[in-house]
Order: structure tokens, then sequence, then C-alpha cells
């Protein structure tokens, strides 16, 4: 149940893109159609799945104050944690990498459609923005962390599918021309946050 | 994207604060500004804008990494494999990050709590990323370094705006300091309330929205061709 509440809670009240801005870079260069941001979102959905819970585990049996206790009491008072940033954004980016690798040679089509966007998400700030609030707000274990990364995820696809659908709609509209594109793009997300924020008050 | 891609063959006799290099610092500041031109670096600007003093710390440390990174990448862009140079690039920034994110800890706490993980998101800021990419693998160290100062500083700008807006209309002071004063406020039986709103997320990119209005409508040739 604990699962469910905070995937939940990940994909609604606490959404990487209306309540953290996280990914709002590639979230308003790649959303200009429901295409191309279908492709984003999956290809985040599965890297966060697949990042989160290695650093989870990087973070409580390596970085952490203590962590490295199992390999013998002289490690018991090694504190790593410095290191977690070089140390997560190295997971990412080897994993990134990793994925396109193995996407490639065993899923040629996923790889089509996920192909050029995998690269980019390397320095996506929602990927590594989902293992420094996994590190922040300290999960009990790993099916939690998966859980949050997964839900983070498929809110950030939310988000992004729906901005390129309002998005295409707009081409149709009579914009003032100098908040054409960009402007009304973030007046846009920012209208959506303000829908977004009534899930604020569920209590999960 | 910029217009400073192109690597110009600097000669030897040019002076340190040439045409050239002047306008290194000042085209970021509106022509070609990071967040509302280039949309570089958006998560960052918008997460800490509630108050000003956030929105000045997050703008220094960002500006310490990107001028101290752009250098560091300048002067060894010519050791860097192309095939690793994201990887490169990213380790480089992660180390400067670190020693900033240990540096606020020690001497402002308080603001590096607040700001919380966004100090670690300096990592995945675009404008670093940006700027390492497109400026320093093909420029010198010292152009580079003012490449990085002038987008850092037109990034700094956008950044204390939003924090001043949010900051009077949200809590009614700047900087810490009282500009409503208490007298007026409706609980000490004046009239006036705090539009909290404004220190809701959802503000953030509206206030981005109408700055970017604002500067298009007065710079038409920024106008997207729709």
């Amino acid at each position: 149940m604990n699962l469910v509440n905070i995937f939940i809670k990940a994909v609604f009240i606490e959404n990487m893109i209306f309540a953290y801005f996280l990914g709002m870079c590639s979230y308003l260069a790649v959303s200009k159609t429901v295409k191309t941001a279908l492709g984003l979102g999956a290809a985040v959905i599965f890297v966060l799945g697949v990042t989160v819970p290695v650093n989870y585990l990087l973070e409580n049996y390596v970085l952490k104050a203590g962590a490295l206790a199992w390999l013998g009491d002289d490690f018991a008072q090694v504190d790593l944690s410095f290191l977690a940033f070089i140390m997560f954004i190295a997971v990412v980016a080897a994993i990134v990498q990793l994925v396109e690798m193995v996407v490639e040679k065993f899923a040629p089509a996923l790889y089509g459609a996920l192909g050029i966007f995998l690269p980019l998400i390397a320095v996506n700030c929602s990927i590594l923005g989902g293992a420094l609030f996994m590190q922040e707000r300290q999960y009990s274990n790993v099916a939690e962390a998966t859980s949050f990364a997964l839900g983070s995820g498929v809110g950030w696809f939310l988000a992004i599918v729906a901005v390129a659908a309002i998005r295409e709609k707009l081409r149709y509209s009579d914009i003032p021309a100098p908040l054409r594109g960009l402007g009304i793009t973030f007046i846009l997300t920012g209208l959506m946050g303000m829908a977004f924020m009534a899930f604020m008050g569920i209590k999960l | 994207m910029s217009t400073a891609t192109t690597a110009p063959a600097a000669k030897p006799a040019e002076g340190l604060f040439s045409k050239k290099n002047r306008k290194l610092i000042t085209d970021p500041l509106n022509d070609n500004n990071p967040i509302t031109v280039q949309v570089l670096g958006i998560c960052s600007a918008l997460a800490i804008t509630v108050k000003v003093q956030n929105a000045v710390v997050m703008a220094l440390s960002v500006l310490a990494v990107v001028v101290v990174g752009n250098m560091v990448i300048s002067a060894l862009r010519n050791l860097i494999p192309g095939r690793i140079r994201i990887i490169a690039q990213l380790v480089i920034a992660a180390g400067l990050v670190t020693l900033v994110d240990i540096v606020l800890k020690a001497y402002v706490y308080d603001v590096s709590k607040q700001v919380g993980v966004y100090v670690g998101l300096i990592i995945t800021n675009c404008i670093l990323m940006g700027r390492y990419e497109a400026f320093a693998m093909g420029n010198k160290v010292w152009p580079s370094a003012l490449d990085g100062l002038g987008n850092s500083l037109g990034y700094a700008w956008i950044l204390v705006v939003v924090g001043i807006v949010r900051e009077l209309t949200g809590s009614g002071s700047v900087m810490g300091l009282r500009i409503i004063p208490e007298s007026w406020y409706a609980t000490e039986g004046g009239f006036y309330f705090n539009n909290n709103m404004m220190i809701l997320p959802p503000m953030a990119l509206i206030i981005v929205g109408i700055i970017i209005w604002i500067q298009r409508s007065r710079n038409t040739k920024l106008i997207e061709q729709a």
C-alpha cells in the first residue's frame, strides 16, 4: 500500500515539472509535437526507473556515513557522502550509455523511437533530481525508491505530453507576437501547475 | 543557438577588453540571454526564487561554476577526446559543484538548507553544459572566462528580478528587509494581505513568461516565427 502511495504522490502531488521544475529545459525544447514528447517521456520513465534504484544502493551501501560497515568494523566510520554528486552523475551518464547500447542491440524498434533522446537524458535535471530527492527523503528500501522513481517518471511523462498537446492546438490561436513560442509555454505551464496544485489537498 | 559558437582566431595583439571580448559579456545580458532566449537553466531559476537572498546565492554559485568550469575545459580542450567529452564535462562540473556545496554549507548554512537539492542540480543546469560544449571546447581560456561571466550575469539578473517580484509581493520584503510596513497588515488592523500565490511554484513560471513578453516586445528581433 505504501508503495502505491509513494507512486501516486510522485505522479501528482510532487510532480517533477509542476512542483519542482525539474527537466524544464528539455520539457520546453521537445514539447512542440506530441509524438516527440511521447518518445522523450518514455525515455525519462525508463532511465529514472533504472538509475534511481542503482543510486539508492550506492547511497546506502557505499556513500552514506557508516554505509561501508558491511566491509568490516574498520570501515564503519567512513563517510563518503561528499562524493555523492560525482558518483550520482557518473552513474547516470554510464547507465544512459549502457542503456543506449543494450537497447540498440536487443530492441532496434525501441531504439528507433527513443534513439535521439537517450543521450539528451544524461543532462536532464529530472534524472539527477530523482537521485538527489531519493537521497534527501531517505526511502527505507529499494522497492520504495523504485516506486518513487517510476512515479516521478510518469508524472514527467504526463506533463510533457499534456503541454505538447496544448501547444499543438495553440498553433491555431492568435497569440500576441512577443509572447509566441517560449513566453506562452511558460504561462501555460504556470496555469497547468496551478491546476496540479489542487492535488496538494489529498492526504496519502 | 548562440552566435558565439564559431571560434574566432584571436590575434595576439588583441587587448584583454577588446570590443569582441566586451561583446561576450554584454550579449548574454539581453540579446542572447541564457534564460529568456537560449532557454537554458530554467529548472533552478524557478525553484529558488522565492527569496532574493536564495536567488543571489544561487546566481553566485552558478557564476563560480560556469566561469571556473569554462576556463578548465578551455584549457583542457585539446586533451579531451571527442567521444567522451560529455562525461568529462560532467565530471568537471560535478567536482566544482561539490566544492560550491561544501563552501555554502560552511558559510551560509541556512541558505544552503533552503536551496537544498538545487545546488546539486547545478551539475545538470543546461547553462553549464551549453557553455562548456558550445564555447569552451572551441575557444581560448580568456574569452571562455568572459563568456562564462556574461552568461552567468544574464542568468543572475533574471533570477534576481523574479526573486524581487516574488519576495516583495509574497512576503512584503526584499533581501529580508521589510518594504511593506507591519502596520498595514490586516492582522495588525490594516488593510494589506500578502499574495500567498506568489510564493507557490506556478507563479515563478508566469513571471518568467511575462519577463519574456516584455523583453520581446521591446526587442522585436527576438520574436519567434510561428
